[in-house]
């Protein structure tokens, strides 16, 4: 098992680096990044001075090299755009898309889970008919509309809740439930059809017809196998969450990693979008290892091998 | 707990935690920047944004009136030029930095000594690139020495470059002063959130200064990179102020609500076409030949772009330069919108069936689109490539566009050496290449006499309106939309200068 689990950790590491390779190339396609540092109204000598500076006349894979070198000494360099440790900068803003992200697979597994196990054991009732609408609505609404419409109503007509900022934790409601909301249909789905399954198995039969409380059979017998699918889309969920908060985080002005990846791509900020990548990557793949770890306890038949 | 008993107590707690709405009684001036700004220091900063906190916190040797155009003694009380490269300054005594410094002759050398030095790697080199050192005369009398001429010298030294502590920043340095910025200004910083969150407040000590003392206690900046979600604060009062409201919504927030004054007032960023008249680009493609760039001058129903789309204070300009900047003249020769002249001049360069071209934009795609369709009248066929400004920029560079929309800034700064001066030097963003216009724009660049630079820049303007180097479109604008609760009039520069707020 242990050589199992550092192999894998191994390839997660490759798989890692993989990216923030073809990252770093393709981000230097995307414009000179002397232009975005000098800025838009900087004269051809500013940006001769900046290609100068920071060396970016020197090879590609000269300047990944060194990246490499410091990024594995845990120097991830400073932002070119803010001039500071990038790690200083993405330790704060990874906190909040952090807490982001687990407030909104919270959210999404709350609603999701009870209201797929309830669709399940209901088929075609009105509390099944709701979960299969509200699952289609919310992956028909675009969360920068849905967003918005929830500052409307909860921070301009009714003044409850802030519309932007991360200060304190009233400023993360609205954001959690836009983002927490794209990820319930497909967790609600496959909730209802593992349930669906798994109700209809023999041993489900064998449970009832020994008397056993519905309760009983449904969370302690039908869920726990049901919810193994659940457990993996959760934890690519999260993973994707963390990279995909870009909108949310903008709207809300939440200040996050996701929006500021999206930024240091515009501003060609190579040190600060090299080491996100590398991070949301990390994360992406720990996340899905840690799924897998958690199927298996869930299921003794995946511990082997 | 029953379900109904843990609802209740969320709701209460949301109500008990609502957020503090601003309004004049707390005396707190509430305003967002868009972009999140790279550093506070003003030598290491490049946006707009950055130019506002700068006005706020530190000050230069000298002030412009914006609405004079008159310079007027700010932390200098006298200056007077020893030659054509030297200036001398007779400082304001009495002046104490936010952190309780005296200012004195030191700060002046050390700044400008240290902005000079190329290792101290400034972000815009041109903005203290004319200056070569300073040295001090006594406490209160410094002169500053150009590489050589530069007349536009008053203008920089009245915005871009500002004093800074000498002790302070050599001790502190750029990443000091990007977290705890210390200047003279009418503002002093009291919190920095690097992207996030700027707090400042009024400045008690502040010199008798003509920018004037702050009227307003505090300003909290935010960055809400969201236009929607800034509306959503000023209407929640979360903001008493915006800027740069699309053109849009500003009319539609002008019309519906009576809570904002909506104020629009012109910006000094021009827009013009730019083509490749200089065949860098293609030694045999239209662009090359006058006739075709005639044409496209009058297929452009400029006024029509300007009052369907850009709006505002905007006017059309048929010179590359915003009326307030000095030596802009805008007495050229014009071509008026005529589609049946355009098509004309298209046949008599070669082109009776039009052509086909790529053609590029960076920023304010529908008054690209637009400019487009006026140009598929008249058979010019548009691929449209719309890039980032960096790649563009590149592209450009690389001599690989033929035309392109484009706009400058000019850093806000009123004199035509900020674009004509950057764009008709032989630079490699030159597309005429024209050694004449070359010659008076460099020239007018070296030379103090104001009447003999302004006939340079006279020559060099009609000389491109002549030659249809440039297709000038139009002036750019600002819509500001504030609480009614505050007084503030914009200028035509685009610097928001906190100073000016104030209650009604």
């Amino acid at each position: 098992m242990a050589v199992f689990i550092l192999k894998r950790l191994g390839l997660a590491i490759l798989v890692a680096l993989t990216v923030s390779f073809i990252s770093f190339s393709l981000l230097f396609m995307a414009g000179d990044p002397a232009v975005a540092i000098a800025g838009e109204n900087a004269s051809s000598a500013d940006i001769a001075a900046v290609n100068e500076r920071f060396g970016f006349d020197r090879p590609m894979l000269v300047q990944y090299a060194d990246w490499l070198g410091s990024a594995v000494t845990g120097d991830l360099g400073r932002s070119w755009y803010f001039d500071m440790s990038v790690t200083e900068l993405i330790a704060d803003r990874l906190t909040v898309t952090m807490t982001l992200g687990l407030c909104a697979i919270t959210f999404a597994l709350l609603i999701a889970i009870p209201l797929g196990v309830a669709a399940a054991a209901n088929p075609n009732s009105l509390i099944d008919r709701f979960a299969l609408f509200l699952s289609v609505v919310g992956q028909a609404i675009p969360s920068f509309w849905f967003g918005l419409i929830l500052i409307v109503i909860f921070s301009i007509k009714l003044r409850l809740l802030p519309a932007s900022g991360n200060e304190t934790w009233q400023h993360f409601v609205l954001p959690t439930i836009v983002l927490g909301y794209y990820a319930t249909p497909a967790i609600m789905r496959l909730t209802r059809a593992g349930m669906m399954e798994v109700l209809s198995s023999d041993y489900i039969r064998t449970a009832r017809a020994k008397g056993l409380r519905t309760g009983k059979v449904m969370f302690k017998h039908a869920l726990r196998n049901a919810i193994i699918p659940v457990v993996s889309l959760a934890a690519v969920q999260m993973g994707f969450m963390l990279g995909g908060s870009i909108v949310v985080e903008s709207i809300f002005a939440l200040h996050g990693a996701g929006y500021l990846a999206w930024e240091s791509i515009a501003r060609n900020d190579l040190p600060t979008m090299q080491a996100l990548i590398l991070i949301f990557s990390t994360f992406y793949i720990l996340f899905t290892f840690l799924a897998d770890v958690l199927n298996a306890w869930l299921d003794p038949r995946l511990r082997v091998g | 707990m029953t379900f109904k008993a843990l609802m209740t107590g969320t709701a209460l707690s949301l109500v008990a935690a609502a957020p503090a709405f601003a309004d004049k009684t707390d005396d707190t001036l509430r305003l967002a920047f868009l972009k999140e700004l790279e550093s506070v220091d003003n030598y290491y900063n490049s946006a707009r944004e950055g130019i506002l906190v700068t006005r706020a916190v530190w000050d230069g040797l000298l002030y412009r009136d914006p609405n004079t155009g008159e310079f007027k003694g700010n932390l200098a009380t006298e200056w007077k030029w020893i030659d054509d490269v030297t200036v001398e300054f007779k400082l304001r005594e009495g002046v104490t930095f936010h952190n309780g410094e005296t200012f004195n002759a030191d700060d002046v050398v050390y700044t400008v000594n240290y902005v000079t030095n190329p290792e101290s790697a400034v972000k815009v080199m041109t903005n203290v690139s004319w200056m070569k050192s300073a040295e001090k005369i006594d406490d209160f009398t410094v002169r500053i020495n150009l590489n050589a001429p530069f007349p536009p010298a008053e203008e920089y030294l009245a915005s871009v470059v500002v004093m800074y502590p000498n002790e302070y920043y050599a001790e502190a340095g750029p990443t000091g002063m990007a977290v705890a910025p210390v200047g003279t200004g009418p503002y002093k910083v009291d919190k920095v959130e690097p992207g996030k969150l700027y707090e400042l407040s009024r400045y008690e000590g502040y010199h008798d200064s003509p920018k004037g003392e702050a009227q307003i206690g505090k300003i909290e900046v935010k960055t809400i990179p969201d236009m929607n979600t800034q509306m959503a604060e000023l209407f929640n009062g979360g903001l008493d102020f915006l800027w740069n409201v699309p053109a849009d919504q500003a009319e539609k927030l002008a019309q519906m609500d009576d809570r904002f004054d909506v104020v629009n007032a012109q910006a000094i960023r021009v827009g013009y076409i730019s083509m490749d008249a200089a065949a860098a680009v293609d030694p045999e493609g239209p662009m090359t030949k006058k006739k075709v760039r005639q044409a496209i001058y009058h297929a452009i129903d400029r006024q029509a772009i300007v009052d369907a789309l850009v709006k505002g204070s905007s006017e059309v300009i048929n010179a590359g330069c915003a009326p307030i900047q000095f030596g802009c003249d805008l007495s050229v020769a014009t071509y008026d919108y005529d589609p049946e002249k355009a098509k004309a001049l298209l046949a008599e360069a070669g082109y009776p069936d039009g052509f086909e071209i790529d053609f590029y934009a960076y920023r304010d795609r529908p008054y690209a689109e637009a400019i487009m369709g006026f140009l598929n009248e008249v058979g010019i066929k548009t691929n449209f490539n719309y890039l980032k400004y960096a790649a563009l920029r590149e592209k450009r560079t690389k001599k690989e566009v033929a035309i392109s929309f484009q706009t400058w800034g000019s850093y806000s700064l009123a004199d035509v050496s900020a674009i004509t001066g950057e764009f008709f030097t032989g630079g490699d963003l030159d597309d005429a290449q024209d050694a004449e216009i070359i010659d008076w724009v460099t020239k007018a660049g070296s030379i103090t006499d104001r009447d003999e630079r302004q006939a340079l820049y006279s020559q060099a303007h009609a000389k491109i309106a002549n030659e249809v180097y440039w297709v000038p479109l139009w002036t750019y604008n600002v819509n500001y939309v504030m609480s009614k609760e505050l007084s503030f009039v914009p200028t035509d520069d685009e610097v928001v200068r906190f100073a000016d707020f104030s209650w009604k």
